[in-house]
């Protein structure tokens, strides 16, 4: 009997023994750092809405990480776009497909899928791989099918292996580090802190109405918190003739 | 006013239902903090239908743009996502309620003579919300909702002979599509609603007619004043409404907590993986239920196939709910509550608890063998619990019940 309970209590932390190997980083998001947020609507509209959509995302909804339509408009917008549509792409899904091997996946909401820790680690994880078609492998995505989009502000990054010896007891090659074999326009924490930028704003534009959100609650815990002392006294009232 | 109230009264029951139903329905005066969630399931009720009744306005039931709609309405419809968040908390919530109001029965024989009409009505409405919970589920057209659907309905393909063509009748189509879009949006919307309020009418009726039972499992009715009312019973209205209504202020502030503060809820109420399109192509690594149905999601998969079919599992899990139509006739003992109990119940009820809440996390959980052997032991347990009952609810040992409620 206490065997088994104790066994129930362990359930959820073996759960998360046998998830995901690859150990995910922090992604610095904070939907009420509007600087952050604008710069990564600018590296999200110049690098990856060529080949992803966020079709469910209109342009001035950005009015809300304080742009101004004008500024949406002047530097986030092709010329042909009106601010009221969504970020949609020209790029045809068969194309997509017989290029990249599987269409690049719509935007709006990936951080509500994936969450925004992986895709954090999946922006910064891109290395050189001879044996993908794109030259292209990723630490968190194995044999991905999309390069690396951003390699000239990261530059390469090169895996260095070691060996070990795996379960099966063969030798293996695995990832030791990486290995900075070509440098980029930034520096590795330069391009690490544009990455949580553009994250910061993938994870806002997930869910453009969480500000709003969380202070709509607090009012409304505000409101049962006062309507909880009334209701506690009206209660007490009625029944102090009940025995 | 009055004269109105007359002439109203001249042609329906109006004082009549509110004296019947309210102001002189007799309720013993010694509920606890179980009883709240049967007013609270009411509120659930009434608080999923009109949220839902704002999110069919925006809501488009068509492979094509349902997935594209729900984000419509988390973006431009006006507190499109305050609605959207109610509703899907709400199925959750409603099923926490549901699931204590039942434990409530269970642990002060609320089942039992004269009451089991209104256990077999909830026993109903618990199995047409599962219904209306599964349907609701495939709408918003995420990955979760396409699989797990491709799931549950697979189930009826593993019915010998008929199956296959049982599985295909539902979906409308030999795979899930538009046609099981668009039919599951008809039943949910309408058909199992209008269904539910109906049971739930006749649950309330045979409740009024019998009366409430309570912690001690005591007749109220055996005992009355000169006045002709219960000596033991208050009236509904204004005792118990007052009372309900500090019971809906702190639940509301659980409620709110969730819909405001982490909607998803660690992944339980809305699935990370149904913020993915459905995709008939792409099968998710680890398919799972919603929580509310995982308990007999893991019987299911505890269940070892028979000559590789699959139907034992399925008709296990089938039976785990329907076996709950039987209690008040596998119960022989001679109180009602749990208070004048032996403790052979007490341990099976503790079991009974611990197999339930294990089968829920593990039927979450991918199996594994281990995952697999807990989940038969757990399955075993379950069952025992039903099948055991009229041998140790009879050789218990029981307590004297007092004459008068106690607090």
């Amino acid at each position: 009997m206490k065997k088994l309970l104790l066994l129930l209590l362990a359930l959820p932390s073996l759960a998360i023994a046998a998830g995901p190997a690859v150990p995910l980083d922090k992604a610095p998001v904070n939907f009420n750092d509007h600087d952050s947020l604008q710069r990564g609507a600018r590296i999200f509209v110049n690098y990856c809405l060529n080949c992803h959509s966020a079709a469910y995302m209109r342009y001035n909804r950005m009015e809300d990480i304080g742009l101004t339509e004008a500024q949406i408009k002047d530097n986030l917008l092709f010329a042909s776009e009106k601010p009221g549509e969504t970020m949609t792409i020209a790029m045809r899904t068969a194309d997509a497909k017989a290029w990249f091997g599987a269409p690049p996946p719509d935007l709006s909401v990936i951080t509500r899928s994936r969450g925004p820790d992986w895709v954090y680690t999946y922006l910064r994880g891109f290395y050189r791989d001879d044996t993908r078609t794109t030259g292209w492998n990723n630490t968190v995505f194995d044999k991905v099918g999309m390069p690396h989009v951003m390699q000239d502000l990261q530059g390469h990054l090169a895996p260095v292996y070691r060996s070990e010896i795996g379960e099966d007891g063969k030798e293996h090659h695995v990832i030791d580090r990486m290995e900075l074999v070509k440098p980029g326009l930034l520096t590795l924490a330069e391009y690490d802190a544009q990455v949580g930028d553009l994250v910061n704003y993938l994870d806002w534009m997930g869910e453009p109405a969480k500000g709003d959100r969380m202070r709509i609650g607090l009012v409304v815990l505000l409101f049962l918190g006062v309507f909880y002392v009334v209701a506690f006294y009206l209660k007490k009232e009625f029944w102090k003739d009940v025995h | 006013m009055q004269k109105l109230l007359n002439w109203v009264d001249e042609r329906f029951p109006l004082s009549a239902s509110y004296k019947a139903h309210l102001s002189e329905y007799f309720a013993p005066k010694n509920f606890n903090f179980w009883y709240f969630f049967g007013s609270l399931a009411l509120l659930m009720l009434v608080v999923q239908i009109v949220s839902g009744i704002f999110l069919t306005m925006h809501y488009k039931p068509d492979a094509a743009l349902a997935f594209a709609s729900v984000e419509y309405i988390m973006r431009d419809v006006e507190y499109g996502w305050l609605i959207r968040y109610i509703h899907s908390t709400g199925a959750s919530m409603f099923f926490l309620v549901v699931y204590l109001h039942m434990f409530r029965g269970l642990i002060y024989g609320s089942y039992r003579q004269p009451r089991e009409l209104i256990w077999i009505f909830g026993v109903i409405i618990y199995l047409v919300l599962m219904g209306e919970a599964f349907m609701g589920y495939l709408l918003p057209w995420g990955q979760m909702s396409y699989w797990g659907a491709q799931v549950i309905i697979n189930l009826f393909a593993a019915v010998p002979f008929i199956g296959n063509d049982l599985s295909e009748w539902i979906r409308g189509d030999y795979v899930i599509g538009d046609a099981t879009l668009n039919r599951f949006f008809a039943f949910h919307v309408i058909a199992l609603p209008l269904v539910l309020l109906g049971l739930v009418v006749a649950h309330l009726v045979a409740l009024h007619e019998v009366g409430s039972n309570n912690p001690d499992g005591i007749e109220i009715k055996k005992l009355k004043g000169p006045d002709g009312h219960p000596l033991d019973g208050i009236p509904f209205h204004p005792y118990y409404t007052v009372k309900d209504i500090l019971g809906v202020v702190v639940f509301l502030m659980v409620f709110a907590s969730i819909v405001f503060f982490a909607p998803e809820m660690g992944g339980y109420f809305l699935e990370y993986n149904n913020f993915v399109p459905a995709d008939s192509l792409k099968t998710p690594e680890h398919i799972a239920p919603v929580w509310y149905f995982t308990p007999y999601y893991a019987i299911l998969r505890a269940v070892p196939p028979i000559f590789g079919s699959q139907f034992p599992g399925v008709a296990a899990m089938g039976v785990a709910v329907l076996i709950f139509f039987a209690l008040p006739w596998l119960d022989r003992s001679p109180v009602k509550s749990v208070r004048y109990r032996g403790p052979k119940f007490k341990i099976a009820l503790t079991l009974f608890v611990i197999a339930f809440i294990g089968l829920g996390i593990l039927g979450v959980l991918p199996a594994t063998p281990l995952y697999t052997i807990i989940s038969q032991i757990l399955s075993v347990v379950y069952f025992a619990f039903f099948l055991l009952m009229p041998w140790y609810t009879k050789n218990d040992t029981t307590k004297p019940v007092p004459e008068r409620v106690t607090p």
